[in-house]
């Protein structure tokens, strides 16, 4: 049983469905990442697995229970973290202030998770007293990053984590979500650049208009040819 | 010369730099209110003039009750005892009006021009509450000593012709400016729930992802707000004596420093004040004895040498509120969160 799986999804906005009996789902400690044309439903179906769309046939579980009924904050609780695709950090407040928010619901000790933070991401402890607003692009991302893993989420859920950086942070970004996996944390993510996504994935969902139409392991989609030729530009 | 020079500056000094630090003082705390709601709540809150004059008035009838009994504080005002009681009822007061109406609308997602017709739904509702329960009346509640420093004492302690009073109001309302501004501060940016505010302010979508609760930074806020308008109400009242209509007029000065620094952004609401306040004072002070001491005697001119009629002084607010939306929106600070 995958740990967190939406099945069989559909829903929409308003009255008209975007999704379409959509599955997607992620096992701990691994990248499952969700690629597609443009308008294939894949942030809707990501934001549906975190309860901001509401569903009208199929369910969400983690860890087995039924989750389909659990508002956002709800969820977050029981251990998911999302990142959003823009607006994902607090502008007018420092680094550090950001990552202390990230762990607003925690009522423990956050400082060893700070310095884990801080030890994935180090340009961070140099500026932490900065406000967020004034970092670049690829930095802000890491602050969103860290947010989100202040929580001590089992679930992170990233919504194009790189959209408008450079592909050489891009890479940068990749490598630290490999290690966030590697401590055992479940990682869904949306990505625009999908053939870089796709090496990473240990699973890959490839959506058309709201539909599964490819789902493999990243290594088997990036070979399949009709995939390529598809999607991946040859 | 020199004594003409030192003349001229303690006449500027009486009736431009200490009252315009009071009332500077007095539209900060007023601004600091508008702001908080503004920056968490998003809607330009017109009943913050008439919550200043309920927390006022409060204090005052606390005041009286402990007047007759015969408690006191000596030489300052037995308002400041009365004060916390004003400033609870006032926090009541505004946690009722969000429970009964604010919240009905925030449930509705209702835009922000809904919000600013329903507070001046609040505000004449409220007016007539006041006017219901202390009457529409002038009151007097000051007692305790008068000035801190009266004008005689300081000319014979300097010799020059003219004198520099200080009303212990203008000292008190000063000195709890001080304290309550550095409280406000310490509270949005050291303490978890103040930079939850914050967090709000800036990103309410994130601040929820965060697991921030948002009916609980919206209860501060109004607890905040509450707070500071009894403490603003009752400052002013005391400096300038308590006439519920006055506390309408407030409302554009308060606007207007809030707007001018920024509004949403608490160090411009301070800022905007002290600039407000002294705009005021500069344009409406007849300036001809000070003319009269810094040039030969035959200079004066019959007139009062006064820019403006102190009537006017409201159109200062309203122009220079006008100016600052022409030319930077956005005020000094470019305001909108915390």
């Amino acid at each position: 049983m995958t740990y967190l799986a939406g099945e069989g999804m559909s829903g929409g906005y308003g009255g008209v469905d975007i999704l379409h009996q959509c599955s997607i789902g992620v096992d701990k400690g691994e990248v499952a990442v969700v690629v597609g044309p443009n308008g294939a439903g894949k942030s809707t179906a990501m934001k549906a697995v975190f309860g901001m769309l509401e569903l009208r046939q199929g369910r969400v579980t983690m860890d087995g229970q039924d989750i389909s009924h659990l508002k956002p904050e709800q969820r977050v609780q029981l251990g998911m973290g999302f990142v959003p695709q823009s607006a994902n950090v607090f502008t007018s407040m420092t680094v550090e202030e950001n990552l202390e928010m990230g762990a607003f619901i925690r009522r423990d000790d956050i400082s060893d998770t700070l310095s884990g933070v801080y030890e994935l991401f180090p340009v961070l402890r140099e500026k932490r007293r900065q406000l967020a607003g004034e970092l670049s692009g690829g930095q802000r991302q890491q602050v969103a990053v860290g947010r989100a893993l202040m929580t001590q989420p089992k679930v992170l859920m990233l919504d194009e984590p790189t959209a408008g950086v450079s592909p050489m942070v891009m890479d940068e970004l990749f490598d630290r979500i490999i290690e966030i996996a590697r401590t055992g944390i479940a990682i869904l993510m949306v990505e625009q650049n999908a053939r870089q996504a796709l090496s990473i994935a240990d699973r890959g969902y490839v959506l058309v208009q709201g539909r599964n139409r490819y789902t493999d392991t990243g290594a088997a989609l990036l070979a399949n040819i009709e995939v390529r030729k598809a999607f991946l530009g040859g | 010369m020199l004594i003409d020079l030192l003349n001229a500056l303690a006449l500027i000094g009486n009736f431009v730099l200490v009252p315009g630090i009071a009332y500077g003082s007095q539209l900060a705390l007023g601004a600091l209110g508008v702001t908080m709601v503004y920056a968490v709540l998003r809607f330009s809150n017109f009943a913050h003039g008439e919550t200043m004059s309920f927390g006022a008035m409060v204090t005052i009838l606390v005041t009286w009750v402990l007047q007759a009994r015969g408690f006191g504080l000596g030489p300052l005002p037995t308002a400041l005892l009365a004060l916390p009681i004003g400033m609870i009822v006032t926090i009541g007061l505004c946690l009722g009006t969000d429970r009964l109406v604010y919240r009905y609308y925030r449930e509705k997602k209702a835009v922000p021009v809904t919000y600013l017709i329903v507070s001046v739904g609040v505000l004449f509702f409220l007016s007539g509450l006041i006017r219901f329960i202390i009457g529409p009346k002038d009151q007097v509640f000051a007692d305790g000593q008068r000035f801190i420093m009266k004008a005689r004492a300081f000319k014979e302690m300097t010799g020059l012709d003219q004198g520099l009073a200080i009303k212990t109001s203008q000292g008190i309302t000063v000195i709890t400016a001080v304290m309550i501004v550095a409280l406000l501060f310490w509270f949005l940016n050291r303490t978890r729930t103040g930079k939850s505010m914050r967090a709000y302010s800036d990103n309410e979508d994130l601040a929820l992802l965060s697991g921030i609760n948002p009916e609980r930074v919206v209860m501060i806020t109004w607890i905040i707000t509450g707070a500071l308008a009894a403490i603003a109400g009752t400052l002013y009242g005391l400096d300038k004596g308590y006439k519920p209509f006055t506390y309408l007029g407030l409302v554009l000065p308060i606007f207007a420093s809030a707007i001018v620094g920024g509004v949403g952004n608490p160090l411009g609401a301070i800022a905007g004040g002290f600039v407000i306040a002294f705009s005021e004072l500069l344009v409406t002070f007849a300036y001809k004895r000070v003319v009269g001491y810094l040039t030969p005697g035959d200079w004066v001119p019959d007139g009062l040498v006064q820019l403006l009629s102190t009537d006017y002084k409201l159109a200062v607010s309203f122009f220079i509120l006008v100016i600052v939306l022409l030319i930077k929106p956005t005020g000094i600070f470019s305001g909108k969160t915390l």
